[in-house]
């Protein structure tokens, strides 16, 4: 039992971070978002670094390797709330990698992977699904039906637009009933998979709230001391370590079953979103609160977490949704989450 | 980043459910008293079979499991629905403490005994005025010749009524800091000086006691770690409180979260989806706690020793044991606010778990300070 990055892993990790931390600044998601459009350059970047193909098979043009090294990537982008089409391009190009027949992962997976066909995936609820990250402005689309069980692959042209109150990536409705092809295999493994993948990014956007938020109470000072002296401001910051932490867990247990223990994928994946939803709306609705009146201005930058985390969240079903699964889960057997 | 158990672990494991499997622990009995003996008789058995302190070295007569090894001990033993042995307090704390700042004499009077549970061990710290802010204790220990008098309080003290030594703290020294003129004693209960008064909780339990001393005597042979160095080897105390038991705890809420989902299948109550909504939140809280747990000890595995992140297990643990016996009514109904019932029993004693082994408030400053960084609060 080793429950923590292997040493590749973090090297990944610290790589990406690295990385992040210069070509996906706030000064670069602001500039991005303030104009409606992804950061094309960095897209561009992450492209030939292979990173959307992270996960993708090498006969498909990916790397090969697992959800683990996937997620660290995407907990790495939602931390620096990156402007890409990165996460819907993944979700798409994993559900057809997932579920797909072979002349449809050669038709679809290796330009994903590659970012040159740019993807993503909804779940339809009544007859839409909502608000799809990355749909605007997609080339595929994988839509998703849990009625039927079945997945259909459409073209962007069923995709109407909306602009979001998170204005730092693309997204739009998606109606049932267009012209597709549908995957071979069902929807259930790309579903549990894209559940993985927006829980880690959620999980990044909490541990940023968390670690911008302990920066500034350590330095701002009032009454003569800082502000993170005051234990009724350390109670809800210790709040948010837990809220991350306990993502942390589920999110990487999750990511560790996809590859090694598929049986238990379903019910890991719904704890990952369950958590992580909850928690990348209440760390960074504490971000704000805990930087005071600066906190809700527009150049303050902690308002990009807090409505990534309101999209995220509610993004193939947040808390509610998924506890009632895990209910179901529960129900069925006892849990044998480890071991 | 592998997440099942290796050949080792896993043969440990089922060597222990054997072992389990051939050595049932029977049905808990009711009185407080007779859960004790039944307690007692069980680590008897523990040790007759080589299973009372496995986390001790092989030299002390452990079988020096590892860490994860230890977690997997303590989670079957919930899962076989058997007690903790009777000298918890012995095997978790006073052993492990003895093991780091005792003398070679020292271990080799006190360590064997801990081990059989034939001496049944307490701990001495909390007092009336210094339950948080422990260093604050008021409990005098002054010099007699070849022995020490001791005079003062002590409160939470469980077990303390059938133990025959207590790891007791008291302060040597009034002139110096207050972390600074503490020492750590193991002190004799069978003597005059000490009194033992049952203190009855809000479920009508006797769980712990008060202890009251008065002239009480502990030899100078008994000094554990030198005098005025008190605080360092409480601390080592009181680091390993969390280790093992947080395993075992949170196996029994895991029991108890499905015996409620059992409750709510059975009477229909599931159906209503507010009420399973919140079965699979408590259901994800119980699962990730267990994560947690985990992730804790593969840190330690790492540096060597637990680190303050074990708070973040104590708060989500105790909270989550709250929610769970707070949901009994509107599940089970009317048994659940009945008097001598176990679910009224388990929603009345989920009050204290906020509180024992540090209160959430403090556990959230400690994460605060320490894992975060924080500034040091104005208390």
């Amino acid at each position: 039992m080793h429950f923590d990055l292997n040493d590749d892993q973090r090297q990944i990790q610290r790589t990406a971070r690295e990385l992040l931390s210069t070509r996906s600044s706030f000064e670069r998601v602001r500039r991005a978002a303030e104009h409606g459009r992804y950061d094309e350059e960095l897209w561009r970047e992450l492209c030939e670094l292979g990173w959307p193909g992270t996960a993708i098979d090498e006969a498909h043009g990916g790397q090969g390797l697992g959800m683990v090294e996937l997620a660290v990537l995407l907990e790495e982008l939602g931390y620096a709330v990156a402007a890409t089409p990165f996460l819907g391009s993944v979700l798409a190009a994993l559900a057809i990698q997932a579920a797909g027949s072979e002349a449809q992962r050669e038709r679809w997976v290796p330009g994903l992977a590659a970012g040159q066909l740019r993807g993503a995936l909804g779940v339809l609820s009544d007859g839409v699904a909502e608000l799809v990250p990355d749909a605007a402005g997609a080339d595929v689309v994988v839509l998703a039906d849990p009625a039927s069980g079945r997945a259909t692959v459409l073209s962007g042209d069923a995709v109407e637009p909306v602009e979001a109150i998170d204005p730092t990536r693309r997204y739009g409705h998606v109606r049932a009933g267009g012209e597709g092809e549908q995957l071979e295999n069902g929807a259930a493994a790309g579903v549990d998979r894209a559940l993985v993948a927006a829980s880690a990014e959620l999980l990044g956007v909490a541990q940023r709230a968390l670690d911008m938020t302990v920066a500034y109470v350590k330095e701002r000072k009032q009454f003569g001391v800082p502000v993170g002296s005051f234990q009724a401001v350390q109670h809800r910051a210790a709040q948010m370590l837990l809220d991350a932490e306990g993502g942390r867990g589920a999110v990487y247990y999750a990511a560790w079953a996809a590859g090694a223990a598929p049986e238990r994928l379903e019910e890991a994946a719904s704890m990952a979103k369950a958590w992580t939803s909850q928690a990348a709306k209440s760390t960074t609705a504490a971000a704000i609160q805990l930087h005071g009146g600066i906190g809700f201005t527009w150049e303050a930058d902690v308002h990009w977490l807090f409505k990534r985390a309101q999209l995220g969240a509610r993004f193939l079903g947040g808390a509610g949704v998924h506890h009632l699964r895990l209910a179901q889960a529960a129900a069925r057997r006892p849990a044998h989450a480890l071991g | 980043m592998d997440l099942s158990f290796t050949e080792e672990e896993a043969g440990f494991r089922d060597e222990f459910r054997a072992w389990l499997a051939e050595n049932p622990p029977g049905e808990a009995p009711g009185t407080p008293d007779e859960h004790f003996e039944w307690a007692r008789g069980w680590q008897r058995r523990l040790h007759e079979g080589g299973w009372a302190g496995v986390h001790w070295p092989a030299e002390y007569g452990g079988r020096g499991a590892t860490l994860t090894q230890t977690a997997i001990f303590f989670e079957e033993l919930g899962r076989a629905h058997a007690p903790l042995p009777a000298n918890t307090l012995g095997l978790l704390l006073g052993g492990p403490t003895l093991m780091v700042w005792g003398t070679p004499a020292q271990k080799e009077r006190w360590l064997p005994p801990i081990l059989s549970g034939e001496e049944i061990w307490c701990q001495g710290f909390s007092e009336p005025e210094a339950g948080s802010d422990l260093a604050a204790l008021g409990t005098r220990a002054v010099k007699h010749g070849e022995e020490w008098v001791v005079t003062g309080q002590k409160v939470w003290t469980s077990a303390a009524q059938h133990s025959k030594w207590c790891m007791l703290v008291a302060r040597t020294d009034t002139e110096v800091p207050k972390h600074k003129g503490l020492t750590y004693f193991l002190m004799d209960m069978e003597q005059e000086g000490v009194q033992v008064r049952p203190l009855v909780q809000i479920t009508g339990d006797p769980e712990f006691n008060e202890l009251f001393l008065e002239e009480a005597r502990i030899a100078d042979a008994n000094v554990v770690g030198g005098v005025g160095n008190g605080w360092k080897v409480a601390l080592t105390t009181l680091m390993n409180e969390r280790a093992g038991l947080g395993f075992f705890l949170q196996v029994r809420l895991r029991q108890l979260l499905d015996r409620l989902i059992d409750a709510a299948l059975g009477n229909g109550r599931f159906d209503d989806p507010r009420v399973a909504e919140k079965l699979g939140m408590l259901h994800a809280r119980t699962e990730v706690l267990r994560f947690l747990a985990y992730r804790g000890l593969t840190a330690t595995e790492k540096y060597g020793q637990p680190g303050p992140e074990g708070s973040l297990v104590k708060l989500l643990w105790s909270e989550t044991n709250q929610m769970l016996t707070e949901l009994t009514p509107e599940i089970v109904g009317a048994e659940s606010l009945t008097a001598g019932t176990r679910w009224g029993y388990e929603l009345l004693r989920a009050r204290g778990n906020t509180i024992e082994g540090g209160t959430s408030e403090i556990m959230r400053n400690i994460v605060a300070e320490r894992v975060l960084g924080m500034p040091r609060a104005g208390r």
